[in-house]
Formats: C-alpha cells, sequence, structure tokens
C-alpha cells in the first residue's frame, strides 16, 4: 500500500517531519517501509512541449522522426522509438543537457543519419508511474495556464510530496487505505484525526423507486449498500486524481473507475457499478452460485462457479457477478451508459479467498475483501465520497440508498484483563495505560471493576480475542519499550546422542578426505531408473521444471550427479560424503512418505575396498558392534562387488561399488567406490559399548599361518574361524598377505594371517602357544574349508 | 721403565688425538691396552719388584693407563659425534616436497553455519529438534492457526506432493510444523530450535533456492513474556555475531504468533537488516497442541541459515550452496 503524505494530510493535517523519521514510526507500528520517494522532484530539464509534426524515418522503421515545440517557437526534430502520439499532443520532452535518473545525460544524435535534439519521454523514464510503454501524453493533465516550455512539475501543478510504500500485512484490512495509516500515524505522533464531511446534492428522486436488493444468504453478505447515479457520462478524470492514482500504482482509465478505485484507495472500501440500464427493474439478489453456474466476467473469461463463490443475480436469478472478486461484462459500464448502479458491501472473507484462490483472480478489491472491509459507518462515508467525486464530473445521485444488512461479526466488548497483557507482554501497564493505547486508534475501551470492557472497530475484521487486543497495546506502546528480560527456566541444552554420533561420523568421513555435499532432493524423472533404481518416488504436484520434480529414494543420483560434475571440472578423484533425507514411498495406511536420513560416501575412481576401508573407521568411530559384510546384490551397484551391512545382526545398507552400467548412465568415469547407510537406524539401533580390559604385562607371541582358501569362503569366514580356534588367549587377527597365482590352486586365493597370542595372568608357555595355533588350524579347515599352506 | 710408559702416553695421546675411524680406533685400543701392549706386560713385572717399589710403580702404572682410557673414551665420543653429524647430513630432506597425501574433507558451508547456531543455542539451553520435510497440512497449515482459506497460505508458495488429496501433503514451507511435533509429544516446559530444509517454488537464481535452510525456536514455559522473547534474541544476536550488534522487533502478522514480530540486526553504517520473524504462541496454536494457554505461555523465532553463511562469507550466488562443486567446498 502507497501513502503520500499530501493525502495522509486531508485526514491528520498536522501529520509532518522528515520523510524517514516519519518512515521509521510507520515501520514501528507494523506497516514497514519497502521504500520512501520523494515526488516533485521532477527531472531537471524536462519541459511540456507540443508534437508538431510526425512522419517517418527514411532509413529506419523502429523509429520515426518528431517534430516538437518546446517552447522556443522553432520545431525540434527528434527520433524517437514510439508511436503512440498524435500531432497536437502534450508530452514531457528532456531538453539537451538533462540528465535522466538513470544516469543518461541528453545530447544532440544522429541515429542514421538524422538529427535528435532531446528525447520524448515515458512515464517510467521520468518517474511517473510505472508504465514504459510509448510515451506520457499529458493532454488533460496540465494545469489551467500551462504553457510550453514550462518545467514539467510545474505545467502538472505537483506539488512536493512524500510517497511511502508500506508493507501491509494480512491482519491489518484498514492499513490498505490512505485514511486507515493516517488513522495509526496521527495515534503515534499524537495529533487530530478526522473524516472530512463531503456534502453531496441528491436528485429529488427516491432509490426505494429504483433499486430492490435481497440477501438469500446473509452468511456471504454482512451489508449490502447501492444507490443510482444519474446523468453519467464516461470521459477522462481530472489532471489531480489521475496523478494520485498513479502516484499509489494505479493506472487512470475513466472518470468512474477512476472515482471508483480513488475511494478504495482512500478509505479501503472497494465498490462496484453496474450500467443499471442492464439490471432489470433494478432488481438484485444475493446468493451462492449453484455448481457448474457460469459467469462472463469483465475480462471476457467464462467462468463456471462453484457453491463457495458469492455471486449477484438479477431479477430472472442469471448471475450478473462475482460478488467481492469481479463483475459481470453483460451489467458493465461502457461509452453509451448513462445510469449507474452503484454499490458497497461486505463480504465474508473466507468466502472471498476461496473464490479467489480457486479461480486464481486476485485483484485490489479482493485483497481488501479478502482480509475484511469495515462494515460499519465507513460504508456510508465511501458512498458519499464516491457521489461527491462524481457530482464534480456533472452526475446526480438519487436520493438515500438502499442498505440491506446481513451477518456481521459479533463485537459484543471482550473482556481484557491487564494482568493478562501485563503477563503477556512483561510490561506494567495500567488499565488507564491500556485504555489509552486502545481508544488512540479507535478502539472502545472502559474500565470494569479493573478489567477492560474493550469494542473493537469495525474495520478490524481480524481483531477479536485478548490476545488480539495485546498485540495492538503492545504496538502502541512501541514493542522498542518493551523491557527484555530472559527466560528464567533452568533447561539444559545439549545434543542428543543421535545428533552427537551424526557430528562424529561428519569429522570422521572429513578426516578420511571427504568433502560433504548437499544436492537439492529433487530428481529427475528417469534419474532413479538410470540409477538402476525402481521408479518408486514421490512425485510433487507442482514442479517448478521437471528436472525437479521427483523426490530422491536414495542419495545415490544425487552423488554420480555431483560426481560427474566435478569430473567434467577435472577433478576426477572426488571423495564425497552424504548425510540427508530420502523420501521413500508410503508405508500401507500412513499418508506421509517413509522418510529416512541416509549416510552416503561416494569415493570416485576407487574400488569397493576403499568403501570398506571408510567404513571400517565408521565402525571403530562409533564402536559399532558386530559388523558384518555379506556379499550380496543391491539395485545400482555392481553385482560381483557389493556386500550388505550387517551390524549386529541388522541389515543397514550397503558397501561396494556402482555398478558400472549406472556409471555409463551418469556420464561418470572410472569406478566408483560406494557406500550407503540407513544412518537413522544405524544410530538409533545398537550401538556398542566401549569397555575396559586391563592391558596385559605379559609377553605375547606372534604367530603366522597362510591358508589356501576357495574364492567362495570370505576372508571373514575365515577370520571367525581363527577367532573361534584361537579362544581367549589370541588377541588380535591381522589379514597381511592376499596371493593367487603360482603355488596355489585354481579358484583359490592365499591368506595369510599374523596372529598374536597373549594372556593376562601369565607367560604362555611354548605348548599352549603351540596348541592355540593347532586349534585355529583346525578350526579353519574345519569352518572355512582353509588348508594350512606348507 | 715408567719414564718409558710416560713416552708411551704420551704417544698414544698424540696418535688417538689424530685417529679418523672407529677401526682404528679399536687398533689403537689394542695396542695401547691390549694383553700385548706395553702396559700390560709392564704390570706383569711388577710382580718382581720390592714391595715398596711395586706400590709405588703400580699407582703410575694405574695412573698412565687412566690417562690412556680417557683419552680413548674422548676420541671414541668424538668420533661418533663425527659419524652421527655426517648420517644426519646425509639425512637432510626438503621439506616442501609435500604431496598431500592425507587429505582432509571439508564440511559443507551449511552444516557449519547450522553447527554453529546450534552450538549457541545449546550454550544457552536449547535442545535440538528435527522432523520430517514432507508435511501434512495439518502441521504446515492448520495447527499452526493457518487455515484453508487464509490468505497467509497463499503467501506461502507451498510445493505440494501427489499423496492423499490435492493439497493435503507437502514439502513444508517453513520449520514451525517441528514446534507441532514437538508439543505434541513433550510436557512443557520446552526450549527447542529446529533447524533443517524447507521448500518454496522459487526459481533458483543468485539469492533464491527452492529448497533452503532455515532455524526455528520455541520456549513454552510458565510466565514467558514478549521481553523474554526481546531478551532471548538479542542474547543470541550478542552472541552469534558479536556484542556491538544491536536488535530491534517491529510489529508484523504471522498467524501462528500474537504479537508477532520482524527482528533486524544493526549493521555497522547503523542501518538495520531484517533477520527473521518471531511472536509470542498463538493461544490457537497451544491448544491445538493439548497446551492449556492460561498455564503455558510461549515465543517462536526463525530465520534462514544458508542466508547467514551467503552473508558471513559474501557469496554472490546462492546456488554455490547445492552445486557441489568441490573448488566451492574445500574453501570452508
Amino acid at each position: 500500500m502507497k501513502v503520500t503524505l499530501s493525502w495522509l494530510r486531508e485526514f491528520a493535517p498536522d501529520i509532518d517531519g522528515d520523510p524517514v523519521a516519519l518512515g521509521e514510526i510507520l515501520s514501528a507500528l507494523g506497516l514497514a517501509v519497502e521504500e520512501i520517494e520523494i515526488i516533485g522532484d521532477v527531472v531537471e530539464g524536462v519541459v511540456l512541449a507540443r508534437v508538431l509534426d510526425l512522419r517517418p524515418h527514411p532509413d529506419a522503421d523502429k523509429i520515426q522522426l518528431v517534430d516538437v515545440d518546446d517552447g522556443n517557437g522553432t520545431p525540434l526534430q527528434v527520433c524517437c522509438g514510439a508511436f503512440n502520439m498524435a500531432v497536437g499532443d502534450l508530452i514531457p520532452f528532456a531538453t539537451i543537457g538533462t540528465v535522466m535518473p538513470n544516469g543518461m545525460e541528453i545530447a544532440q544524435r544522429e541515429l542514421r543519419g538524422q538529427r535528435s535534439n532531446g528525447m520524448c519521454c515515458s512515464g517510467a523514464e521520468i518517474g511517473f508511474g510505472e508504465d514504459a510503454e510509448g510515451i506520457l501524453v499529458l493532454n488533460d493533465r496540465v494545469i489551467e495556464g500551462a504553457e510550453l516550455g514550462m518545467a514539467l512539475g510545474d505545467a502538472l501543478g505537483i506539488e512536493n510530496d512524500v510517497l511511502w510504500d508500506l508493507e501491509v500485512n494480512a491482519n491489518r484490512p484498514d492499513a490498505m487505505s490512505v485514511a486507515g495509516v493516517a488513522r495509526d500515524l496521527s495515534a503515534a505522533l499524537g495529533v487530530p484525526f478526522s473524516f472530512p464531511v463531503h456534502e453531496t446534492n441528491r436528485s429529488d428522486e427516491s432509490v426505494t423507486d429504483l433499486l430492490d436488493v435481497e440477501i438469500v444468504d446473509p452468511t456471504l453478505c454482512g451489508r449490502f449498500v447501492a444507490t443510482v447515479l444519474r446523468n453519467v457520462t464516461v470521459s477522462q478524470s481530472p489532471a489531480w486524481m489521475q496523478n494520485r492514482l498513479i502516484q499509489l500504482g494505479m493506472r487512470p482509465i475513466n472518470s468512474v473507475v477512476d472515482i471508483s478505485n480513488y475511494v478504495m484507495l482512500e478509505l479501503g472500501q472497494p465498490n462496484h457499478t453496474f450500467d443499471l440500464a442492464t439490471v432489470p427493474n433494478g432488481r438484485l439478489q444475493v446468493r451462492r452460485a449453484a455448481e457448474g453456474e457460469t459467469l462472463v466476467t469483465l475480462d471476457d473469461a467464462e467462468r463456471t462457479l462453484s457453491s463457495v463463490d458469492g455471486v449477484i443475480t438479477d431479477e430472472t436469478d442469471t448471475v450478473v457477478s462475482l460478488a467481492g472478486v469481479m463483475g459481470g461484462a453483460s451489467t458493465e459500464i461502457s461509452e453509451s451508459t448513462t445510469d449507474v448502479l452503484l454499490e458497497m458491501a461486505w463480504w465474508d472473507p473466507p468466502s472471498i479467498s476461496r473464490t479467489v484462490k480457486r479461480l486464481n483472480l486476485p485483484s485490489e478489491a479482493s485483497t481488501r475483501f479478502r482480509r475484511g472491509c469495515d462494515w460499519g459507518d465507513n460504508i456510508d462515508r465511501a458512498m458519499a465520497r464516491f457521489i461527491q467525486l462524481a457530482e464534480e464530473q456533472g452526475m446526480v445521485a438519487v436520493t438515500g440508498q438502499v442498505d440491506v444488512p446481513g451477518d456481521v461479526p459479533d463485537r459484543t466488548p471482550v473482556r481484557v484483563r491487564p494482568a493478562k497483557v501485563n503477563g503477556l507482554l512483561g510490561t506494567a501497564l495500567s488499565a488507564d495505560d491500556m485504555a489509552g493505547h486502545l481508544t488512540s486508534i479507535g478502539f472502545g475501551a472502559e474500565i470494569v471493576d479493573g478489567d477492560l470492557d474493550v469494542t473493537i472497530p469495525t474495520w478490524r475484521w481480524d481483531t477479536a480475542t485478548e490476545t488480539d487486543i495485546a498485540e495492538e497495546v503492545a504496538r502502541m506502546f512501541g514493542y522498542a519499550n518493551i523491557v527484555r528480560t530472559v527466560p528464567k527456566g533452568e533447561a539444559a541444552g545439549g545434543l542428543t546422542e543421535y545428533q552427537q554420533a551424526r557430528r562424529l561420523v561428519r569429522e570422521v568421513l572429513a578426516g578420511a578426505g571427504c568433502d560433504e555435499t548437499l544436492p537439492m532432493p529433487f530428481l529427475a524423472p528417469g534419474d532413479l531408473q538410470n540409477a538402476g533404481l525402481p521408479e518408486d518416488g514421490v512425485t510433487l504436484t507442482n514442479p517448478l521444471h521437471a528436472e525437479e520434480s521427483v523426490l530422491r529414494t536414495s542419495l545415490l543420483p544425487g552423488q554420480l550427479k555431483a560426481i560427474a560434475y566435478n569430473q567434467s571440472h577435472r577433478e576426477p578423484g572426488t571423495r564425497l560424503f552424504e548425510i540427508d533425507h530420502v523420501y521413500r514411498p508410503a508405508a500401507e495406511g500412513e499418508l506421509l512418505p517413509d522418510e529416512r536420513e541416509y549416510l552416503a560416501v561416494a569415493l570416485a575412481g576407487e574400488e569397493a575396498p576403499a568403501a570398506v576401508a571408510v567404513l571400517d573407521l565408521l565402525e571403530r568411530a562409533l564402536a559399532l558392534p558386530n559388523v558384518r559384510l555379506q556379499s550380496d546384490r543391491a539395485p545400482g551397484l555392481h553385482p560381483t562387488r557389493t556386500a550388505e551391512v550387517v551390524i549386529a545382526g541388522r541389515p543397514r545398507g550397503y558397501v561396494g561399488e556402482v555398478d558400472p552400467t549406472v556409471l555409463e548412465n551418469y556420464g561418470v568415469e572410472g569406478r566408483v567406490a560406494w557406500i550407503e547407510l540407513d544412518l537413522g537406524e544405524l544410530l538409533n539401533g545398537p550401538l556398542g559399548s566401549r569397555k575396559y580390559t586391563p592391558v596385559s604385562k605379559f609377553p605375547s607371541s606372534d604367530i603366522d599361518l597362510a591358508f589356501e582358501v576357495p574364492d567362495d569362503v570370505a576372508a571373514s569366514a575365515v577370520e571367525l574361524s581363527l577367532r573361534k580356534g584361537g579362544g581367549a588367549l589370541l588377541q588380535t587377527v591381522e589379514l597381511f598377505d592376499v596371493y593367487r597365482g603360482d603355488g596355489v590352486a585354481e579358484g583359490s586365493r592365499s591368506l595369510a594371517y599374523r596372529l598374536r597370542f597373549q594372556a593376562t595372568d601369565r607367560t604362555l608357555t611354548d605348548a599352549e602357544v603351540a596348541e592355540a595355533r593347532q586349534s585355529c588350524i583346525d578350526q579353519a579347515a574345519k569352518k572355512a574349508n582353509a588348508a594350512l599352506r606348507g | 721403565m715408567i719414564e718409558e710408559l710416560e713416552q708411551t702416553a704420551a704417544d698414544a695421546s698424540a696418535r688417538l688425538a689424530e685417529v679418523t675411524d672407529l677401526d682404528s680406533l679399536a687398533t689403537l685400543d689394542a695396542e695401547f691396552l691390549g694383553k700385548k701392549s706395553a702396559l700390560t706386560l709392564a704390570k706383569k713385572q711388577l710382580g718382581g719388584l720390592e714391595p715398596d717399589d711395586r706400590k709405588a710403580a703400580g699407582k703410575a702404572l694405574n695412573e698412565i693407563r687412566g690417562r690412556i682410557e680417557a683419552d680413548i673414551a674422548e676420541a671414541r665420543q668424538r668420533l661418533t659425534a663425527d659419524a652421527r653429524a655426517e648420517q644426519l647430513e646425509a639425512e637432510r630432506l626438503d621439506l616442501t616436497e609435500k604431496r598431500d597425501e592425507i587429505k582432509r574433507g571439508s564440511l559443507h558451508l551449511v552444516t557449519q553455519s547450522r553447527d554453529r547456531l546450534e552450538d549457541v543455542f545449546v550454550g544457552m539451553g536449547f535442545t535440538i529438534a528435527e522432523g520430517p520435510e514432507v508435511e501434512s497440512a495439518w502441521y504446515n497449515f492448520e495447527a499452526l492457526n493457518i487455515p484453508e482459506w487464509h490468505p497467509a497460505r497463499g503467501s506461502f508458495d507451498t510445493i505440494f506432493v501427489n499423496l492423499g488429496e490435492p493439497e493435503q501433503v507437502m514439502l513444508r514451507s517453513h520449520t514451525s510444523p517441528v514446534q507441532i511435533r514437538t508439543m505434541e509429544n513433550t510436557e512443557p516446559p520446552i526450549y527447542i530450535v529446529a533447524p533443517g530444509r524447507t521448500f518454496r517454488t522459487d526459481t533458483a537464481d543468485a539469492t533464491h533456492l527452492p529448497a533452503f535452510n532455515q532455524i526455528e525456536g520455541l520456549v513454552i514455559d510458565k510466565g514467558i513474556t514478549m521481553g523474554d522473547l526481546a531478551g532471548t534474541i538479542d542474547e543470541f544476536v550478542r552472541k552469534f555475531f558479536g556484542g556491538e550488534v544491536k536488535t530491534r522487533l517491529r510489529p508484523s502478522y504471522f498467524p501462528f504468533t500474537e504479537p508477532s514480530a520482524e527482528f533486524d540486526i544493526s549493521r555497522p553504517d547503523g542501518s538495520w537488516l531484517e533477520l527473521g520473524g518471531c511472536g509470542m504462541v498463538h493461544p490457537n496454536v497451544l491448544r491445538n497442541c493439548g497446551i492449556d494457554p492460561d498455564v503455558w505461555q510461549g515465543f517462536a523465532f526463525g530465520f534462514g541459515i544458508d542466508r547467514l553463511a551467503v552473508m558471513r562469507y559474501q557469496l554472490d550466488d546462492i546456488r554455490e550452496l547445492v552445486n557441489n562443486d568441490v573448488r566451492f567446498l574445500r574453501q570452508f
């Protein structure tokens, strides 16, 4: 919502001060200032000029030659890219030497062999609104006595003014008007606020003979007021009105539409005009639409209506307007209109919201209705203002107005406990203080037994409860005046064990040389299939791009994209990791997807054992209990180089390599070693505990054993058998050599282990070590088909 | 005899001073102190002397032997030191010939920022709560006092997913659903912050991403006031940004808080930067979570994590955060 100082002063003449300081006050009231503009700073050197002649440029199609008179009496030739003006038009003209707001200096130039001695300006070029299409034609906007060559500001009668562009929150319908902003600001400044009284001269004709309105659904319409204007001529509105509309960001259209918009901006009351001739017998009804009913709206689109939409119908029960949202084409005023039915109503905000959303039809009017307009005196005030402005244009209003009531919000006074308000705000205001703050912005406040009975004004639809009223007290008291404290609670902060372990995982992986990545969780259709995964990702209803329309079910696609991206930037061997959410299809009977936190490690250019080595780091860092790798196949992973990671008997994910076909699909060069674990399950599941074992003070004995083991027996099985054989005396088992080739049978390999034997209470005898050694050999043969090599 | 031995000792001293390797030293050791050395032979002859002479000669012999032994020890020490020095010289390395064999990875800038924020809040007595990113309309809107018709719904630019009835399941448009989940499952007092990813239908450009990170705080306790809200934000800002940075609250509107405010922090030039939104938890929100608003009160606040990282490191394009270019990742 934009407001100007001069317009605010029509309600509070004493508003004054530095524009920035006033802006700070508006912001502190909750009307955040987004921009301050000083109006009247018309660009120096821009003058009023007249178009004398228009002719084509001999060597260019997109520009024409214009002769203008800038007051010197001699025609000046200008090359101009706009074609919207006619001979005789008055236009803003930037003379040679003018520095435009964008920094460009106007100089004499030649365009394709033709002189250009200045520039004809669009509105946007000189800060008159946002219209950059065509030259700003000023014919009816200049003041009486304006002369060619006059500085533009003088020619238009623009006085110095200040414009604030305010961000108005959804709970402030009142501040969607100049008057509403003036009410708040004058209260904050402690200066008087009042509505000017506008006298009208009605004709003798009575409205009751002309109009007959019925509200069929009172839940839709709280109040419907209408009257008739005769002697209507649709023409241009006066320059001062057009200027204000442009300043506040609206386009002048014609005298009737401009008055309608002017009244809406000034008082916040949207209004609608029907061509009375198109409303048989002046009869209107207000009801909900029937499902499937249709209406051709003002924009000539046929709308199919639903039973939530409010409509206005004529006496034939034909829909003629979409209540509060958009009028119908059949009753629109036109050049030939002579009599207008003027309507101002209060519409139920949720109803308007639903219709606007369903039909995607936002407008200045519906934005105000959605927030809740004023159903009280403001409607009468807006009627009077409309009629007074119309009278200035020669229109005549009949006497009286039809005024049909519907359901309006309850305004029984709300009991407000000052102690509760102070307890919420942390203030120590008296009931009197609070009453003062509230009455300054039009609330009623009466002290009853120490409490306040607060009457909420009709212009604050969104305000209804004690807490709402506390907010108003805080706003007017000033948020900055609230004394700052900190909660007195003695809560102990901290990370959960899960969160601590997750941080440890990140540190371990960074220590292993892995860079943390955080791709967005969106995939393109086909990404999952290309990664060898089922195409069961949840899809977005309203994606921005098709490439971001599927939610990932695995971290694999994102990591492969990251590797491919880095490879294409000459970083072939990246080690990456990611801890993030995946979204698996919803479980039976569940609304939301099965969302989990996964861990992925991707080692580009490395083979599966590198991934196992990283997994070992995690195993040690987290003290994971009983980690087993079970050779397995998994979607998207290398069929012979993948193992399921089983921790304490529970499957937690996979380690290995990515399937070469998948790598090819993603344009990844070389191998990729891969870990993907369900981190949530893993960290929430049983974790190992660390137990102290006294360090033995007695010497240890190392024994090296090499076995020939068939390829289909896992080394982990051999190790398991050795541990079983060695029992409590076997301290460590280290695989120190793997060999295939001469001396080892085809289909087998040699695995060489170093076993360390040690007791905590004695030095082992040779006989004890020999016995343990033999037991290891026996178990390896029995459990792992491992033959001791000679 | 003694005189001859004195001569031998002098001779030994001179030759030991010039010895240059340990082998020669061993030869000299044998020559002067060995079984066939003059000194040993002389000692054997002592038995033939008169007791008094024998005593004097023995003393003299021992004294001479001691001197030769000292000379040998000195020579050995010198040679050992020389040999070590030579070896050390031979081991000289150019330590700038490094090959970065141990690489350390980087934690993502968002993770680092999030951890830092979490640590500050943990220090202020908060715990960290988390929740799902795909949410139902109840958690994302309705429980937060944003009914289906509410104009504020449109302002969230929600990304919906194809689950359930239309517009019933969505990518959460703020971290506030975690407030609801926490209040539903926890008895007050509650002191949490909830960091996490949120979503809007924003096309990715230099300053926007459709998926970005926020952190949200929630305090529910007895007697919590708006003064506590302002003070908590002030304390956080001082701890996170430094003591000179000031804060201010401006009235604003969120359906789930009342009173509501935007909070700004001061820039060095005295201007204000809008950081986030906050307010006193709306009684309807408390009621929706089964908490009696006449007993408990609280506040909530929230702001962007990515934005802080962008500000702190003056990134000129927020998309760097999701590109996963290692040339970017490794800078932090």
